[in-house]
């Protein structure tokens, strides 16, 4: 598999480390109300779909880039890659 | 021997081999398939269940026959299939799966007693008594019904891999292959054009089609001049293209030196990765036969590849002057006919099932005639012609059938592509939805004619350059004619004999009828029931056949009935090149340690931790057994001072304005609070709250830490480290970089540690009041050379950690061995390492097992509550706070003996289940300053229980012994020797 990594172009899927759901991204407050259903939801409940799914791969052999790299699970279609920097980014504005 | 005229093999280039330890003699471009049937060899293996006589059946990958075991010794290849063994001089090759010789197979008994061995055999017969299935049914089966064996013997080749890039990747160098190629060469694409023959050409090597008014082999060879002439096309003979894999990535075999009688120095085969913007695939048909009684027999061959064997190699299966028949349901079959006839080979006729069946030349049609019978004990020699329902015996000496031609969808169909069902061609095709960027062509995509796959070659290469932005440009093709392919769908020869549909497997028509009869109503159940299509040719001459009987069989159509898919790879790849050269110590490469040629200097033996050798133990003169060195080691580090390479612990250097408060959110612990020149254990937890890594945390600087994690877990620490600053915090001021392989790391470790070092270190009070425990700095040695020192205890010693650039570790090393001389320093390795800290209850790996939890270890009260951090609040849940399990120390009661690590924890007299589980041991060891074996374990509410006597019981094993719960802190529990 080759990933459009966005600052080095299309890299090898070998130079990866593969974490899984982007939802990771959501840590929930450790202080709300509720903190501790809220973590076990983040840390134990993942959906699993057939289909399009944003998942988190780490550059670990590259550029040391933590990117959200959205996947057509069925067909392996990558349809983009984004570095997480520029995705939390985004999610602030 | 006897060969025919022409041909495309090199008469003035004889070659010697050997089959079953007779001497042959073929021609440089013969197969060893093509060389035996030229010295009269028609029989060449037994097949699989039934030890039936068998010859070659076809001309190229498909052969589900002619598997020969091919080289001797560690060099034994088997089930090499003899049609592709490209002939070499001095070639040696054995015929398979045989007791006795291959002429009498004393195996041929079980051909008598087939009526037992039908689908299913197996599952049936051998189900009782169920004992005897393992130790008698199964090795005695595995010995009776199998194909080659292995030599048993390592490898001697090298194997490689390698990359390989393209605009245009070409599948198959046959007439549409070359087109294609031309096409995209001329367009000054790149192109890689690979192909599993020696010889490019494909069915125009076999054919004796003309083009422009020459021999197709003359276009042939001027293409491949003009291709090999270019500089943007690369030809890559004797190379499988195996798998389509995602991204337009394929994975290929190049068959580097199996041509050769040795590799020699070079590689034997590489295995390429090639990234292609765009492939056709050109692989051709491969033509099926139809099923009849005993139509398995020596002498009877795919139609085209008789073609194949009379035009390219100038042979003929059969007894010389014997005539040939030929059984169609086409017009294909009749080609075989009109090129025998041209080379003066004697004809019977041509058996055509359809009733109209038009001649192409002047030889004798049996139309609406099927064959029905055969006979031969090692070879055909007679065939039963039935027309009308009149049966009559001909005389043959060999027998062509043709079937019609399956496209080549191999391919096609990797990436859950369907192959669809083309009625007018009686065969499926690529569908619509294969791989993406992959343009199926000529005879693979159903143009099989010659004009027409030519053509097709210049319409997908045009198609798939134009998809990346390149113009094409005009290619004039040869004038070509297509030969009539009408075809009737007939499939199968109906009668009451065995009628074989996979040969390599030995499924019958009546199989795949019992099968159906027993509800295997999917192909797939069919398939798995019956075997067919299984093993080295997955069934590519049989899976359609099967499938139109299957159909019959149920009435329906055989889109109807399915299809079969395929998986890579097209045909068998060795693990060898698979591995690509990664094997021995190049499987996984060794990380070494700065020390280690100075450590192997010295005699240490070493013990693999993760990719790292490190330094097991010193062993000197006269000790004969390792627990003395390792008692020593250990003693010298108690009572003197030792030294140990450390370096292989992780070591992350963060930094930044925030570095403070982002160790805090990862640490379980307060990091933010630790004073600069100060260092601070910490531990960190996962998000679900268990344990996951311990180590030090020593701050350098009011922006500057030096983080150490365990040996295993160096990468994954770091990598979540950068989850937590770039997926959770970005926000915070922070960098890190791991410094794993930048310092080389020794621990010196002993009361007479700080004596050394101060013999070593330029200018810096080490006095327990400047530098006390935990104290850290970054300060020169001898006389100018940068260096870190940490004030830290694995050993429970006075002790410190010294780092220094990783080049200047072994220098290091020599130094302290030479200044501590009269100190006794010793070095000391991993096994010293573990004993001290288990004396010390300090944890390792076997304590964290990511099952534990901080409070087992006695270091709940260290998991914050005053901030939030990785796994904070999941550590307080519920489950997780109730863990009653505690580390303590456990002596043996009574005489003196290991306690085995891994055994469990039982009250007295408890029953050994589940339930009655109090824990287990986690690390044991001989303490030599105890002097008795002790061990580090889990135990329920352990640290309320010192001195009580339990079981520590290992029932695997049967042993159980009596310990007594202590404190886990075996020496120096008041921590006080560390802090002098």
């Amino acid at each position: 598999m080759l990933i459009p990594h966005p600052l080095l172009g299309p890299r090898d899927a070998q130079e990866f480390t593969y974490l899984g759901d982007a939802t990771l991204l959501d840590r929930p407050d450790p202080d709300a109300p509720g903190a501790e259903a809220a973590f076990c939801d983040y840390v134990f409940l993942r959906d699993n779909p057939a289909g399009v799914h944003r998942e988190l791969w780490f550059h670990e052999q590259g550029d040391r880039s933590w990117l959200v790299v959205t996947r057509d699970t069925v067909t392996h279609e990558i349809l983009g890659a984004e570095l997480v920097r520029d995705v939390r980014a985004g999610a602030r504005t | 021997m006897t060969r025919l005229t022409g041909g495309l093999i090199d008469r003035d280039t004889p070659l010697d081999f050997t089959f079953n330890g007779r001497s042959y003699t073929g021609f440089a471009g013969d197969t060893l398939a093509s060389a035996l049937m030229a010295n009269g060899v028609d029989l060449v293996g037994r097949s699989f269940k039934y030890h039936r006589p068998r010859g070659v059946f076809a001309a190229g990958s498909e052969e589900p026959n002619a598997l020969v075991t091919l080289r001797e010794g560690a060099r034994a290849e088997p089930n090499t299939r003899a049609t592709v063994a490209e002939l070499y001089a001095g070639l040696t090759a054995r015929s398979q799966n045989h007791v006795g010789t291959l002429e009498r197979d004393l195996l041929a008994v079980n051909d008598l007693l087939s009526p037992m061995f039908a689908a299913g055999f197996y599952y049936k017969t051998f189900m009782w008594p169920r004992a005897f299935w393992e130790k008698l049914y199964e090795p005695a089966i595995r010995r009776a019904a199998g194909l080659g064996a292995l030599s048993l013997e390592p490898d001697p080749d090298a194997y490689d891999k390698g990359f390989l890039h393209c605009d245009l990747l070409v599948i198959g160098a046959g007439a549409a292959g070359l087109a294609a190629a031309l096409t995209a060469g001329r367009a000054g694409a790149r192109v890689i054009l690979a192909d599993e023959d020696f010889r490019p050409g494909g069915r125009l090597l076999s054919e004796s089609d003309l083009l422009d008014e020459a021999p197709a082999s003359d276009w042939v060879a001027a293409v491949h001049a003009e291709l090999a002439a270019l500089p943007n096309v690369r030809i890559m003979p004797r190379t499988t293209v195996f798998g389509v894999y995602d991204h337009g990535i394929y994975g290929a075999v190049e068959r580097v030196a199996d041509h050769l009688p040795t590799p020699g120095d070079g590689v034997r085969q590489t295995l390429w990765r090639i990234t292609a913007k765009r492939a056709v695939l050109a692989a051709g048909a491969i033509e099926r036969h139809i099923p009849f009684a005993d139509n398995d027999r020596p002498g009877i061959l795919l139609a085209g590849a008789m073609r194949a064997y009379a035009n390219r190699w100038a042979t003929l299966p059969g007894r010389a002057g014997a005539p040939v028949a030929v059984f169609t349901n086409g017009d294909d079959g009749h080609r075989t006919a009109l090129d025998l006839r041209a080379k003066g080979v004697p004809l019977l006729g041509v058996v055509d099932t359809r009733e109209h069946a038009q001649a192409f030349g002047d030889y004798e049609v049996f139309r609406g005639a099927t064959v029905t019978g055969t006979r031969g004990r090692r070879g055909v020699t007679a065939i039963e012609i039935t027309r009308g329902g009149k049966a009559k015996w001909h005389d043959v000496g060999a027998l062509a059938v043709a079937g019609g031609w399956n496209p080549n969808v191999h391919l096609a169909s990797h990436h859950r592509g369907r192959p669809v069902w083309n009625p007018d061609l009686l065969a499926f095709v690529p569908g619509a939805d294969g791989p993406r960027g992959l343009f199926p062509a000529g005879a693979a995509a159903g143009q099989g004619g010659t004009g027409a796959a030519l053509a097709d070659g210049v319409r997908a290469a045009t198609a798939a350059l134009a998809d990346i932005g390149v113009t094409a440009p005009e290619v004039t093709l040869p004038a070509a004619t297509d030969f009539a392919s009408a075809q009737a769908a007939f499939w199968h020869v109906p009668g009451k004999r065995r009628a074989w549909v996979d040969f390599q497997n030995d499924v019958t028509v009546k199989d795949i009828t019992l099968a159906h009869n027993e509800n295997m109503r999917s192909v797939e159940h069919l398939k798995r029931w019956t075997t067919l299509g299984m093993a080295t040719d997955q069934g590519k001459t049989a899976n359609i056949s099967a499938l139109a009987v299957m159909a019959e069989i149920t009435g329906r159509t055989i889109p109807e009935t399915g299809t079969t898919v395929f998986r890579p790879p097209y045909t068998g790849v060795s693990l060898s090149v698979l591995g690509g050269g990664d094997t021995g110590k190049h499987f996984r490469p060794e990380r070494l340690t700065p020390t280690h040629d100075w450590a192997a200097a010295q005699g240490a033996t070493f013990t693999e931790v993760g990719a790292w050798l490190r330094a097991q133990m010193f062993p000197r003169a006269g000790e004969d057994h390792w627990r003395t060195t390792v008692d020593r080691e250990a003693r010298a580090v108690r009572s003197a001072v030792g030294i140990c390479d450390v370096t292989t612990l992780g070591k992350i250097d963060v930094q930044g304005t925030d570095a403070a408060e982002f160790l805090n959110r990862v640490y379980a612990n307060m990091m933010a609070t630790l004073k600069v020149g100060r260092v601070r254990y910490g531990l960190m937890l996962r998000e679900d709250g268990h344990l996951y890594d311990d180590g030090t945390c020593a701050r350098l600087g009011e922006d500057h830490f030096v983080v150490t994690t365990t040996t295993a877990n160096a990468g994954p620490v770091y990598r979540n480290m950068e989850f937590a600053h770039q997926c959770l915090w970005p926000e915070l001021d922070v960098q890190m970089i791991s410094t794993t392989d930048a310092w080389a790391q020794i621990a010196v470790a002993g009361p007479k540690s700080r004596t050394l070092l101060e013999r070593i270190v330029d200018d810096t009070d080490l006095s327990n009041e400047a530098f006390p425990f935990m104290a850290c700095a970054e300060l020169t040695i001898c006389d100018g050379l940068r260096a870190r020192l940490f004030r830290i205890s694995f050993s429970g010693e006075l002790a410190y950690e010294l780092a220094v650039p990783a080049r200047y570790g072994a220098a290091l090393m020599a130094r302290l061995m030479e200044a501590g001389e009269d100190l006794g320093v010793t070095p000391y390795g991993t096994e010293a390492l573990g004993v001290l800290r288990i004396e010390k209850g300090h944890a390792t790996g076997a304590e964290i097992t990511g099952q534990t939890t901080a409070s087992m270890l006695g270091l709940g009260k260290m998991v914050s509550v005053k901030k939030d951090s990785i796994g904070a609040v999941m550590s307080r849940r519920e489950g997780l706070a109730a863990e009653a399990r505690r580390l303590v120390g456990l002596k043996p009661v009574g005489d003196d003996a290991p306690i085995p690590a891994g055994s469990h924890l039982f009250i007295k007299g408890a029953s050994r289940t589940l339930e009655t589980d109090q824990g287990w041991v986690t690390s044991a060891c001989y303490s030599p300053g105890v002097g008795s074996h002790i061990a580090l374990g889990y135990l329920e509410h352990g640290d309320t229980r010192m001195g009580e006597v339990i079981v520590a019981a290992n029932p695997l094993e049967g042993q159980e012994m009596a310990v007594e719960v202590v404190s886990p802190h075996f020496v120096d529990p008041e921590g006080v020797r560390l802090r002098d």
